[in-house]
Parts: C-alpha cells; structure tokens; sequence
C-alpha cells in the first residue's frame, strides 16, 4: 500500500538530529566557515560518542548492526538503513553541510567496502571506527586529468609477486576528509587505481590503504568557496605497498567490466545520499526565507490563482514544490535501496534534481532577500557557497543526467557518450 | 512506513485502466479531437471500468470507499490514453463526489444513487467563469436568500456536458463565500450557450451558462443551509489535475524517446544526442518527481494529514509547469514532425496547456 508515513524510528532520529544540527553545529558555523580548516573536534568527539552509544559504528547501512532481540514481530519490520542516514545527513546538513562532512565513522569509504569487500575485509576495516577515538575514511577517486570520466585515471596498482604486496603509483585530488582519514586519525582511504591501463575500465579496481602507509602522502589541502569546515585534499601514492588482501574484488583482469560496473553501484546508495544533504542546506535556506517574511508579515497564500500571486509568493512556493520533489524522489531511491530492489535509475534522478534544486533554492534566497541574503551576518550566502558543491561531487548534475538518460533509453555507454 | 506500491486491488484497477487507456481511448484520441465528438461506446466503456463507482460507500449505492489516492491513480492512467475522454468519463464525479465529501446525508442518499447507475448519465458541475484570473474562492455568480428559495445569477464557462446535463452543481458566492447548489437541468432561468472552442480537448464538450433568477429550494445548497467548507473539493481539483498532468506527461516523454530512438541524424539516432538525451532525462526526472508529490497529497487528503490542502496545491502547481515542459519538449524532440498533426504530441502539448485553466472540470 502507497504511505508517506515517516516510520516512527525515524521521526525520533530526526529529532535527535536536529538538536544536535542546532545546538552544536548552528553556533559555530561562521566561525568554521571564517577559518578554514579549523577542526570541529566538539562536533566530532560527541557524533563519536553518541554513534557508539547507539551501537552503531558506521554510516554504511549494511553494516549497521540489527537489534538482536528475537522478537519475531519486529523481524517483519521493513528495513530502514539507507533512509535513516538519510534522515540524518539531511538534517546534519540543515545545520552545516561543511561539518556534516566532518562527522566521523565509515562514510564513503566504508560504503565502498561494505558493498564490494569480502566478510573478513569487512571487519579488518570496519570495526575500527567503534573504538576510543573518533576514525574516519574517504575515498579517492578523481585525480588531475580524470573527473567525472573516471575511466581516464591514471593511477596504478601492480602486484609484487615476490612479497605479494600491490606498489601504487598516481595522483589523487579532491579526496573529501582526506586529511583526516589519514592524518587526523588512523583510518583509510579506498583509492581507485588500474591493474592495466590497457584494459580500460575492466581493469579498474579499488583498494584500501590505511593512515600511516608509506608512500601514502597528503600534499594539499584545497581553498574552497563552501563547506570549507570539510578538508578537501591531494594525495600522491609513491610506491605505496598495501597488502594483497587490500583489493576491494577480483584480483585479475577479466574482459567484462564486472568489476567496475561493481564499483560504480556504490554510488546507487551514495548519490541519494548527497541528494539528501543538498536537501538539507535546501531547506535551511527556505525555512530562512520564510521566517524572515513571516517577520516582515508578508503572508504567502497558498491555493489562489497564479494570476493573483505577487511575485514573492510564486517564487517561494516554486521552491517549495521543487524541495518536495527532490525530497520524495531521494526518498523512494533510498527505499528501494533498502529493499534491495535495483535503483540505479532513480538514485541518479535524485541527484539531479536535488543538486539542482538545492542550488536555485540558495540562490534565488539570496536574491529574494535582498541585502540580507548577501550579507554575512545571516548564514545563507554561506548556504549559498555551501550548496554548489552537491551539483559537482558525488558526480556532477551533467554526469547523473547521463546516466538517467542511458538507462531510460536502454543505451550503453558507446551509444550515449 | 515509506512504501511506494500500490495495493492488489489498485493495481488490478490501474491494469485495466491501462487496457482500456491503450486499447480504446489512444487509437480513437485523433478522431475524437478533429469531429470534436467523443464517441459515446467510448465513454461507456470507460464508465463499466467503474471507477467512480469504486469509491462510493454502499450506502449510496456503490461499492467502495472513497480514496484521493485510487482517484489520482486511474485519472493518471486515463489520462495516458487522452484528456478530452479522460474528462468525459470523468464528467459525473463533478457532481457526485462534492456532494460525498461536503453533502447532508439526505443529499448523499437522494443524489449520488441515479448517478452512478450502470449507464453514464450527463451530470455535472459549473464553476469557471470567464475572467482572466479567475478564482473559485472569489465568484462572480452570485446566489442570494429569497424566502425559502435561493436566486442564482451569473455566467459560467467550460461546463462539460452542460447541453444534456440531467442535473449540475452550481458554485455561486454566498455572502462572500463559494457555495455549491444542486440545480437540476431543466430549471427556469439557466440557459445553455453554444459549444465552446478551445485550444486543446476539442472533443470534449464544453459550453458556456446563463443564470439568470434561477430559483432553488434553500435545501439545494450543498450541506443545506449550514453551507459547507470548500477546502476539500478544491483539493480535490487540484489532485486530480495533477495526476492528469502525469499522465500526459508520461504519454508524451514515452511517444518522444520511441521517436528519438528510431530516427536518424548525422548517422546515429536522434537520441545518442546529449542535446535530445538530456531533455528527455529531465523529462522523466521531473514526470517521477511530479508524480511522487500528487500521490503524497493524495494519500495525505486520505489520511486527514495536516498541510494536505497546501500540498495537493503544491502537487497542482507543479504539475502545471511540469507538463508543459515535458509536452513542449516532446514536440521540439519530433521536431517538424512533432508540428504536424500525424503525430499526438502538438495535442498532448495544447491539452498540457490547458491544465493552468482547468480548475473544477476535474474531481477524484
């Protein structure tokens, strides 16, 4: 049956959130925003210990642990994973999308090894993040000559066969929480690398390297115009020996792209993922516009005629419309995600058509409120910075717009470049 | 719980829906719109599907209970078919279904029972009048207290069926408030004008009416003299709409990737242009979108959830922009083709036009 109906864990999981997005991450927004690279210990230290006292240790909702009780009622519960997080990276980022970024425990990189690694894999890297202190992962993917093209990179693993160690050797940039993955804490980062540059795509593995590794090094940290609060570094790979158990997959090149269509699912959970926290940002800069009318008493009526409606009406209302799409599309691609059931198609939509709407939304606030919106007394020129990027990572709108359009024309990739 | 799947029972509906969308309403859709005639078997056919039916209580004589939810998923999928029969068919509930949601119980049990007899019969509903921003909360038409007796004076426009209506629902303001009247179809005083032209659903038949001194009993306002709130029949307008919308849409993006695909440019099909692609990706994108918001509203007017008159305006709204994108572009995708009238899409595009002037002529 059709319901719309939050599953109540979840309304409690959002309020939970959301006292955290005001209490902790409202209050010291601009100051992150102001100092680049300053560290939101606080934030983290406490997500750390409230994520643990939950007894979850990882945003990856596969590797979220089930309640063991043996109820057998609550067995016939639907599952919930993917939409919970996405509750909560909609509402973290109502409250900063940059610390958000921050929030320790498996993110993307444990969402990596949760969907490709091996049961023993999974937990030589995954429980490290429930110990004393707060651990966090990323992935590198992009490197200087490879973006959205990700079958352009460059980078190399070979296998030593004498010490039965892969040597990599490349350049990674745009590695979201690089630092601290790897110099903040003892975590990992799961780095995109080729087997065989011949081989194209099918050769196209992904592999762990943990914080500490030689030949593993951060070399810059980017200046960016929002979320400035995540870190957002370079990492070149010189001679890097990992463990032969560290590759995410087959250890051979075969000619299907098996593999690396494998990969590229793991963005079928996490682009409905930042569809979410552009969401967020969305909506706090919406809930902004609303309140600051509502202070004004200018009333937005709802219900009459185009024809009658001032311009500022039509305006909030188309925002309101599109923010509603998004959200209901985002959702739908997270439960299908959590019913197993094949979603490529919508989860690219949803990163479409969020990203794009978090960015009109931010910038049509700015401009509708006038001097306020462009000033940094108020935080929606930051939400406004801070939007953009969820049209851009995670693959930009034009990437995800094609894969919706491959997959609605049943085309492959050489027949829709 | 979030669930996105219809129940057994929607969905054996939606499959008929569908046969009867694909197997009678589309090949008869051009026919009907150039004699602008709508063939009556064709609206029986879609009358037996039962529809209306379906979502009344025993007590008036159908056999369901009432859902904004099933509504918008059959008008979806009749409207995949053609609007102009889609509206056909659909002509009766203008008049039964305010009457469900806001009627007295002797109304429900006097008017809804001939109505939903096995055959269709012509009832229906005026409320647009002919102002360039009209609005239903802010009538022209006024009805004033004479004794025991209402007076309804004013002009209406785009009344469907109005030539062989057996009985309408009339809105008229009432001291400043819209109010509903049952009027049956020979009163004194109403007349009927000619057939109207319009830029799309020519096969449906709308005309303009006159009242002038039409006398009712005071028991003919809907709920009776207490009068009734508005707000839930204008919702329901506006889902319905909506989902109407979709349904359009999704004739038009499907007929547009089937052309794309199959015609050749520059040595490959139109659609391994990015420039075509992109279109339809957006297309579908904000189909799905747009859809998803009319069955949230939906299902929040069945709920009784709070907010669930401001979201079926929101669904409405943007439903309004979005088919006339997606119409739009499924003629730019044709291209020349596309203008020409061989093909649905300039149809389907002057029917999704349609959709920011149609409040009231639609109802789940």
């Amino acid at each position: 049956m059709i319901s719309f109906e939050m599953p109540k864990p979840l309304v409690q999981t959002r309020t939970v959130v959301e006292t955290v997005a005001k209490n902790m991450m409202r209050p010291v927004s601009r100051q992150l925003d102001e100092n680049e690279h300053e560290i939101p210990w606080a934030y983290i230290e406490f997500m750390h210990t409230a994520t643990k006292a939950l007894g979850s240790s990882s945003m990856a909702p596969d590797e979220a642990p089930q309640k063991k009780k043996e109820d057998p009622e609550k067995k016939k519960r639907p599952p919930i994973n993917y939409q919970r997080l996405m509750i909560m990276v909609e509402t973290l980022s109502w409250g900063d999308a940059g610390i958000y970024l921050c929030t320790p425990g498996g993110m993307l990189g444990a969402a990596a090894v949760s969907a490709a690694g091996t049961p023993e894999q999974k937990k030589r890297f995954l429980s490290r993040f429930t110990g004393k202190e707060p651990i966090f992962d990323a992935m590198a993917m992009t490197e200087p000559q490879a973006g959205s093209d990700t079958s352009a990179i460059r980078t190399t693993a070979v296998l030593d066969e004498k010490t039965n160690e892969w040597i990599l050797n490349g350049e990674k940039i745009f590695v979201t929480a690089g630092n601290k993955a790897l110099v903040d804490s003892k975590g990992f980062i799961v780095v995109w690398a080729s087997l065989d540059l011949e081989a194209g795509r099918s050769g196209i593995r992904s592999f762990v390297i943990e914080a500490g590794t030689p030949g593993c090094k951060v070399t810059k940290m980017e200046e960016k115009l929002g979320i400035r609060a995540s870190d957002t570094v370079s990492i070149v790979l010189q001679d890097c020996r990992i463990p032969f158990e560290n590759i995410l997959g087959s250890p051979t090149v075969e000619k299907s792209t098996k593999g690396y269509k494998g990969a590229m699912q793991t963005f079928d959970a996490t682009r409905p993922i930042v569809a979410a926290s552009a969401l967020g940002v969305a909506r706090a800069a919406l809930e902004f516009v609303q309140e600051k009318l509502a202070e004004a008493g200018k009333e937005i009526r709802y219900g009459i005629p185009r024809q009658k409606m001032t311009h500022l009406e039509r305006e909030v209302i188309e925002m309101e419309i599109q923010l509603r799409q998004a959200w209901l599309l985002t959702v739908k691609a997270l439960w299908m995600a959590d019913n197993k059931q094949s979603n490529a198609l919508i989860a690219s939509m949803s990163k479409v058509k969020a990203g794009k709407v978090a960015t009109v939304i931010t910038q049509k606030a700015v401009e509708l409120m006038g001097p306020l919106g462009y000033s940094r007394d108020f935080l929606l020129e930051k939400w406004f910075r801070d939007a953009k990027i969820n049209d851009i990572f995670e693959g930009t709108g034009q990437i995800n717009l094609l894969v919706v359009a491959r997959n609605i024309l049943g085309y492959r990739g050489s027949q829709l470049r | 719980m979030y669930s996105f799947t219809p129940t057994e029972e929607q969905q054996m509906l939606l499959d008929a829906v569908k046969r009867y969308a694909e197997g009678d309403i589309r090949p008869a859709s051009r026919e009907a719109e150039e004699s602008t005639e709508l063939p009556p078997e064709l609206i029986e056919k879609g009358w037996e599907l039962g529809i209306l039916q379906a979502s009344i209580p025993e007590a008036y004589a159908g056999f369901g209970d009432y859902s904004v939810l099933t509504g918008a998923l059959a008008a979806e999928g009749l409207a995949y078919g053609d609007l102009a029969a889609t509206l056909g068919v659909m002509t009766p509930n203008l008049f039964v279904l305010p009457i469900l949601l806001a009627g007295s119980e002797e109304q429900k049990k006097s008017f809804i029972p001939p109505v939903i007899e096995m055959e269709w019969k012509a009832y229906t509903a005026a409320l647009i009048e002919p102002t360039f921003d009209f609005d239903p909360q802010a009538l022209e038409t006024k009805a004033t207290q004479k004794g025991k007796d209402i007076l309804l004076n004013g002009e209406k426009i785009y009344v469907p069926y109005a030539s062989e209506a057996q009985a309408l629902l009339v809105y008229a303001d009432l001291d400043g408030k819209t109010q509903g009247f049952i009027v049956p179809g020979d009163a004194e005083g109403l007349s009927v004008g000619e057939r109207q032209k319009t830029l799309g659903i020519h096969a449906c038949p709308l005309y303009s009416l006159k009242l002038e001194d039409v006398k009712i009993p005071a028991g003919n306002q809907l709920n009776g003299p207490d009068g009734h709130s508005m707000e839930g029949i204008l919702a329901s307008w506006h889902v319905a709409l909506a989902a109407m919308a979709v349904g359009v849409a999704q004739a038009a993006y499907e007929y547009a990737i089937d052309y794309a695909k199959d015609r050749e440019v520059f040595g490959v099909k139109v659609a391994q242009k990015q420039a075509i692609a992109f279109m339809l990706a957006e297309m579908g994108t904000d189909i799905e979108a747009t859809r998803l918001l009319t069955w949230e509203a939906a299902w929040m007017l069945d709920e009784g959830k709070e907010e669930a008159y401001k979201h079926a305006f929101l669904a409405y709204s943007g439903a309004v922009d979005m088919v006339m994108m997606v119409t739009d572009r499924a003629v730019q995708i044709l291209g020349g083709h596309g203008y020409i009238r061989e093909h649905p899409v300039e149809l389907w595009m002057r029917n999704g036009r349609g959709f920011a002037a149609f409040t009231g002529l639609a109802m789940v």
